[in-house]
């Protein structure tokens, strides 16, 4: 039976994890690949690399640490952040990445969704949604361009059904209105976006318990889960969350 | 052991894989390192027509059919293993290599998500080199929304339910084709290119393979 995925995302600047990893047993929490090798031990059934990098004058760091993490990692990994052509999820998908992630590009020219589809397939064009729910129309939702700061008018879901059209093979969606607040995934939205779409949908934003992550699985309707803090600060291991998730009757794969 | 590159969107991974359980393959689009090779390892993903079209544009479509006529241990992953058979259902009708007895079809009008993207587990159906080791009800790491239907049940070595049971994994004589990705398979898949590794080394012959080629006569 095809298993629900657990994913960590980590925040990279200049090729180094930020955001404060605190792993007693790491060397160095702010290596990538160390960092990844730790999470595919630990039963990873993917990973997300966000990067945040400002400077485009430091986009060579990425190149490094995706292809570093590519001769060591056998798990599938995605990165998202900065990437705005073609070209540019060519050069990511030739350095190791499996998946790569497009956000404002894509808002800004949705062709961008069509290109890499056609010219890499489907199966690694990720399309990432920010969305927070519209005030005064509940059941609604709005998605947001530049890293959440840029209201786009668009409608998280209809946004979300052109990006499947266009060839995304899987979507990657974040509430604004919980994501950071460990108080539980966006359920009515991601189930209104995964009733939408048939692709896979990851759930991001708002985990602060493997009950959330059931919620997001089974109510949601998502495929995967994302989740940084929890994971990253060492409130749950993945073990545990895989534990707690298989035991409530998601199918997961066991931690080896 | 020679990768083929043809411009497949897993073809570094594939190679470091291999590289990680054993030496560095050669990475090669030359038919000549084919036709010297002790192994072949297509991989692939993406679209059945560009496949086929990266291969034949390569000229590699006649070198890969004599080098598997010829006996030798290949591996197909992936795009690699439904380009081995007669045609895909892709884009209406795409024809490719022929050398697996079979079709390759959608997962089409189910309710599932498509593609099947994920880690599914893959139910061994006899014994064989490449999975020596490895238990029956691993997960493996897949994503694809084309499957392979086998002319013959024989050829499926593994076997994975999505709406339907496909064969995730076939075997027949020198020929070994995985679905899902091991590259991408954690320990697991490691472990199953050690094996086909080692099962090559060894000249890619099995018993099984002695029942293949039975089926074949008759």
């Amino acid at each position: 039976m095809l298993t629900r995925r657990i994913i960590p995302c980590f925040d990279v600047d200049r090729g180094r994890v930020v955001k404060g990893v605190s792993f007693v047993e790491l060397r160095d929490a702010g290596d990538p690949v160390e960092l990844a090798r730790l999470y595919d031990r630990e039963g990873a059934d993917e990973l997300v690399f966000l990067d945040i990098t400002a400077s485009s004058d430091d986009r060579s760091t990425v190149y490094d640490m995706v292809a570093a993490t590519a001769d060591e990692v056998f798990i599938p990994f995605t990165v998202g952040g900065g990437i705005r052509s073609a070209l540019d999820m060519k050069t990511m998908l030739e350095l190791g990445a499996d998946k790569v992630s497009v956000n404002t590009a894509a808002l800004q020219r949705p062709e961008l969704i069509n290109e890499g589809a056609y010219r890499f397939g489907s199966q690694c064009i990720v399309v990432a949604i920010d969305a927070r729910g519209v005030h005064g129309t509940p059941g609604t939702w709005e998605v947001y361009s530049h890293g959440g700061r840029q209201a786009t008018g668009r409608d998280a879901v209809e946004w979300a059904k052109e990006a499947v059209e266009r060839g995304a093979g899987e979507l990657l969606v974040t509430s604004m209105d919980t994501d950071g607040h460990q108080t539980g995934y966006d359920i009515p939205m991601l189930r209104a976006i995964s009733e939408a779409v048939t692709v896979p949908v990851v759930a991001s934003g708002g985990a602060g318990s493997p009950v959330h992550m059931a919620q997001a699985l089974t109510e949601g309707h998502a495929d995967a889960v994302l989740a940084a803090s929890i994971f990253h600060f060492g409130t749950y291991s993945i073990r545990q969350v895989k534990a707690e998730l298989a035991a409530a009757g998601l199918p997961m794969r066991p931690v080896p | 052991m020679v990768v083929v590159d043809y411009g497949a969107g897993n073809l570094r991974s594939v190679a470091r894989a291999i590289a990680h359980v054993d030496a560095p393959p050669v990475i090669s689009a030359d038919p000549a390192d084919i036709d010297r090779a002790g192994a072949v390892v297509l991989p692939g993903v993406g679209a059945a027509a560009d496949t086929m079209a990266n291969l034949r544009s390569r000229g590699l479509e006649q070198p890969l059919r004599e080098y598997i006529a010829g006996g030798r241990p290949f591996l197909g992953v992936c795009m690699g293993l439904q380009a081995l058979f007669e045609y895909s259902e892709e884009g209406g009708r795409q024809d490719c290599l022929g050398v697996l007895p079979g079709v390759v079809r959608h997962f089409g009008r189910s309710a599932l998500k498509v593609p099947h993207m994920g880690w599914n587990t893959v139910e061994w159906t006899r014994d064989h080199p490449v999975i020596e080791g490895i238990p029956s009800g691993e997960h493996f790491y897949f994503v694809h929304s084309f499957y392979p239907e086998p002319a013959h049940a024989d050829d499926a070595l593994g076997i994975t339910e999505y709406g339907l049971e496909f064969a995730s994994l076939v075997a027949r004589e020198n020929v070994v084709a995985s679905q899902f990705h091991p590259e991408k398979s954690s320990d697991r898949g490691l472990q199953f290119y050690a094996n086909f590794i080692r099962w090559a080394q060894a000249g890619g012959q099995t018993s099984a393979s002695a029942a293949a080629g039975a089926n074949l006569a008759r």
